[in-house]
């Protein structure tokens, strides 16, 4: 049997594992229609009406309503797919990276010119490294 | 009879394709960037590969979570540019080379590698970045593309080891074919980045330099490296690294060291850039 439990143990970090595929395929699958101009804008003309023409679950649409990426990642999601909402928002992709850290968009972007985020402190939760 | 002549990898951040897009190469933050390609774009000019065997991997764009590919190999005439959510990049259609597609297919599945034959498909950024730090901002693209798509986007890609052993497949698969042509493989994506949740904007240089010294000098000891370290050592997203490994298991035993940049950052990532030549 498949044995994931390793992937818990790093801090701030959900792995996209064919479980959570089938968990956020209907999520995903929504993303993927932001794909076409038609669509994004029939989004952001009424997003809840939008969201409720797919079969996903209640948690998953206030994510999307609310923009929490990582509530979004916690009910299956994946990034490279909900990097479609931000895109449809105008956002970029470190915008949308500094809402999951609890950072501010300068704080992060300033991080990030410092040379990011080290990976000490990081790496496991268990062994504290 | 073709040859591969040199092996290119490069990171493919989306963020750089939106700042050449958008003229923004010359700006305090891309600049020193870009720098970095300098050399190689005047190196390419003067080598004129006739096809690039571009290892990449999809976003979410030409692959949904209906098919997921672990290997797939482009056979189409063209590649048209996909729109990820803000309109397709205003780059040139990739020119795909059918004929030495379809071999490859071929010779790579008997070789035991059992590749996915795409006929029809679109390409994103990480087809597309990588051709416009090496080529600019052409009219057309200088080259013919056989694109390799890579699975990393769900648990769990390849493993290096695999990566590798198939980029040996694909030198005998291009090795043997008949025409004369001078063809290079691009293996692309990383470095060290996650671009998910509180551990996001992860950066490990000392990883990412000791990965490059060894795409040079010890290939088979990066092939050993378990999935779980790259996602604690390089990121969640870093695991792109195998894709690399295609590109260096296809150079042979031994390479020479051409070019080499190390730039931190470009958006949530770190920028690796790293030019070899097969010596044998």
């Amino acid at each position: 049997m498949v044995d994931n439990s390793a992937f818990d143990d790093i801090p701030g970090t959900t792995v996209f594992t064919a479980t959570k595929s089938r968990e956020g395929f209907q999520l995903n699958q929504f993303c993927m229609s932001l794909m076409k101009e038609e669509n994004r804008n029939r989004f952001k003309k009424d997003e809840r009406a939008y969201l409720d023409e797919w079969k996903i679950t209640e948690a998953q649409k206030q994510a999307v309503l609310k923009r929490d990426y990582n509530e979004m990642i916690a009910n299956g999601g994946n990034i490279y797919f909900l990097a479609k909402i931000f895109a449809t928002d105008g956002k970029s992709f470190q915008e949308a990276a500094s809402t999951m850290t609890g950072m501010s968009v300068e704080e992060y972007a300033q991080m990030m010119l410092n040379g990011g985020r080290s990976p000490d402190g990081v790496r496991s939760i268990k062994e504290g490294r | 009879m073709a040859r591969i002549t040199s092996g290119v990898s490069t990171s493919h951040v989306p963020a750089i394709g939106a700042a050449i897009d958008l003229g923004k190469t010359e700006s305090d933050y891309w600049a020193p960037m870009f720098k970095g390609y300098e050399w190689s774009k005047q190196w390419i000019k003067n080598e004129k590969p006739d096809v690039i065997v571009l290892v990449y991997n999809d976003h979410a764009s030409a692959f949904s979570l209906e098919m997921i590919p672990t290997f797939a190999i482009g056979c189409g005439e063209n590649f048209e540019i996909c729109d990820e959510g803000f309109g397709p990049r205003p780059v040139p259609v990739v020119m795909g080379h059918p004929e030495l597609a379809a071999h490859m297919a071929q010779s790579l599945i008997l070789d035991e590698f059992d590749m996915t034959v795409i006929n029809e498909m679109k390409v994103d950024h990480g087809l597309t970045v990588p051709l416009s730090l090496m080529f600019g901002q052409p009219e057309a693209w200088p080259v013919k593309v056989v694109p390799i798509a890579v699975n990393v986007v769900q648990y769990p890609p390849p493993t290096g080891n695999r990566c590798f052993n198939l980029g040996k497949a694909i030198r005998r698969a291009v090795e043997s074919f008949d025409e004369d042509l001078n063809v290079q493989v691009w293996g692309t994506g990383g470095m060290s980045h996650q671009l998910q949740g509180e551990r996001a904007g992860l950066i490990n240089p000392v990883f990412d330099n000791a990965f490059l010294d060894k795409m040079v000098n010890n290939p088979e000891s990066l092939a050993t490296i378990p999935h779980l370290e790259y996602l604690v050592e390089a990121g969640s997203e870093g695991i792109e690294l195998v894709m690399w490994l295609i590109m260096r298991g296809a150079m042979g035993e031994k390479v020479n060291e051409l070019h080499r940049f190390y730039h931190v950052p470009a958006s949530n990532t770190a920028v690796g850039h790293l030019i070899v030549e097969p010596t044998n």
